[in-house]
């Protein structure tokens, strides 16, 4: 494999996580919180998908379409009944609350579906395994390029939106000052509860994108989270182009990690986690500087 | 006719009781300047009436109805605004997408972006700017926009001067006596006596959360108004000038 192929099969993989980050991300941007249960909450979503599909025979295309809105819902709901009252207990009280709620998760999962992992390539016919190849005989699947594309819309969708409507603004204004947009006459209460559905409504999709491009099982949530947390940070928590930079800098580096040694691809990812986080807490504001004093002097 | 109605309205910061039984009404197209030392509980009365802070007792009835439990959206959608102590702008957020942010729970009415820009027309070359980037001015300027944006029937203004040259000050005031002749119900917290009195056509003086004396601006003498600024016992011993 060369070079050019192991960096352009890192990018798209970096697609997934950035799609996987998103949610997270957002949810963090808006409210500040770290929700500890979003690896999780992508497995439910590819559980969900895996029994609608397996019982009941439903169109995956209908399923896609039944489960984003669902799981917004499910963000809705959770917002009013966990989040709204545990965001008042302090910064501590959301992060218990999302590890408790993972918890539960992941074990009503392991109860119900046993230790079995699944997948959810056989309901979308080939597209798991089905490739384009690019000049120079680089061959990129479909899945991956469809997944970083979505990814791409997403938060592209998402920038759009907060940048170009009024609910957008709103939800800025809320999470850069909340007292403020309430005394401008924002409900911040009805913000919140929108932007945590949003964040459901991608975590949905990230947990699709999970089953589709691999296996997955009850305790498949906390090894996601760690994937979408790294690439929240690496990114800079709460951008949105950055959680997209982060997305594609994990999967490179994993997957230069694996060409370096076919056991280093997950190592790799988090070396160059701590390396990034490193950076930014010792020469973050070197840094900065730096470019402020050229900028100052050009 | 009354617009707004405060009944035995008392607030407060933990245990300190910030604002105590406090009673005002205010007609329509009035303009009340609100005067007191630091402390005396004139912004969470303010805070208060827009909704941000709860009350603890009383009642607020604005245009006859009850709006005591009204979150603050609700309140802006019926027509009141505050400019808060301070701006509060969103810095991150350029001029034009904190002025549209007013509006989004705002009523319906006359007061739009270009007439925003047109009555702050130093905004108007500012309208692509971050509102970090902005002098005390400016903010203060964009702050009142913002306000006006939610077409209010009455405008709250808390410390409209605070920090601001003198300069920027009178030119904030030249913009607001515009709207004090569209007749718009102006509640106003300034530190600067001299102006109060001048742009009021009423005062009320808050002393520990009370309000101890009010009347026409016109009737009551700077001495007067220092004297229930400060308490008896200060002015007892001889009132600093204004």
């Amino acid at each position: 494999m060369s070079w050019a192929d192991l960096i352009i099969q890192g990018a798209l993989l970096g697609g997934y996580y950035a799609l996987l980050a998103g949610g997270l991300s957002f949810l963090y941007g808006v409210m500040r919180i770290i929700n500890l249960a979003h690896g999780s909450l992508a497995v439910v979503t590819a559980y969900v998908f895996w029994a609608m599909a397996e019982y009941w025979q439903l169109q995956p295309l209908l399923l896609i379409l039944v489960l984003l809105p669902l799981m917004g819902f499910v963000g809705w709901c959770l917002y009013r009944l966990v989040f709204e009252r545990s965001l008042h207990g302090g910064a501590l009280i959301p992060i218990l609350s999302t590890f408790g709620l993972a918890t539960v998760l992941d074990n009503v999962l392991f109860q119900n579906f046993g230790a079995d992992t699944r997948s959810l390539a056989p309901y979308f016919d080939t597209l798991a395994y089905d490739s384009w190849t690019l000049p120079g005989d680089i061959i990129v699947g479909q899945l991956a390029v469809i997944e970083f594309a979505l990814a791409v819309a997403v938060l592209g969708g998402l920038h759009l939106l907060l940048t170009r409507t009024s609910v957008g603004r709103q939800i800025r204004a809320t999470s850069e000052d909340e007292d403020a947009a309430r005394i401008v006459g924002v409900n911040t209460r009805r913000i919140h509860a929108l932007a945590t559905a949003m964040a459901f409504g991608i975590i949905a999709a990230a947990g699709i994108a999970l089953g589709l491009r691999a296996t997955f099982d009850a305790y498949a949530g906390p090894q996601q989270l760690i994937f979408a947390f790294e690439a929240v940070v690496m990114g800079g928590a709460g951008s949105l182009w950055g959680t997209l930079l982060g997305g594609v800098t994990l999967g490179i580096a994993q997957s230069v990690g694996a060409r370096i040694n076919p056991q280093g691809f997950l190592i790799a990812g988090h070396v160059t986690f701590l390396a990034v986080l490193l950076a930014r807490v010792y020469a973050g504001d070197r840094l900065r500087a730096l470019l402020a004093a050229r900028w100052l002097h050009s | 006719m009354t617009l707004l109605a405060v009944q035995g309205l008392c607030s407060a910061h933990g245990l300190l009781q910030a604002v105590r039984t406090v009673d005002l009404s205010l007609g329509e197209g009035e303009v009340l300047a609100l005067v007191g030392a630091n402390g005396a509980g004139k912004t969470t009365l303010l805070r208060t009436i827009a909704g941000v802070h709860r009350a603890a007792a009383g009642r607020i009835f604005f245009d006859g109805t009850d709006i005591t439990h009204f979150a603050p959206h609700e309140r802006v959608a019926r027509g009141i605004a505050l400019v808060p102590e301070g701006r509060r702008l969103f810095l991150e957020m350029t001029v034009e997408e904190n002025l549209r942010v007013g509006s989004a729970a705002g009523r319906k009415g006359s007061w739009d972006l270009d007439r925003v820009l047109h009555a702050f027309s130093m905004l108007q070359r500012l309208r692509k700017v971050k509102a970090t980037h902005l002098s005390g001015g400016q903010q203060q300027a964009t702050a009142i926009g913002r306000a006006l944006m939610a077409n209010p029937r009455l405008l709250l203004l808390d410390e409209l001067s605070l920090g601001l040259s003198p300069k920027a000050i009178e030119s904030v005031y030249v913009s607001l006596r515009a709207l004090t002749d569209a007749h718009t119900t102006i509640i106003l917290v300034e530190q600067d006596l001299q102006r109060s009195l001048s742009f009021a056509g009423r005062v009320a003086c808050m002393l520990e959360g009370q309000i101890v004396a009010q009347g026409r601006a016109n009737e009551m003498t700077r001495e007067q108004v220092m004297q229930h600024y400060f308490g008896a016992r200060l002015a007892a011993g001889g009132a600093p000038s204004v």
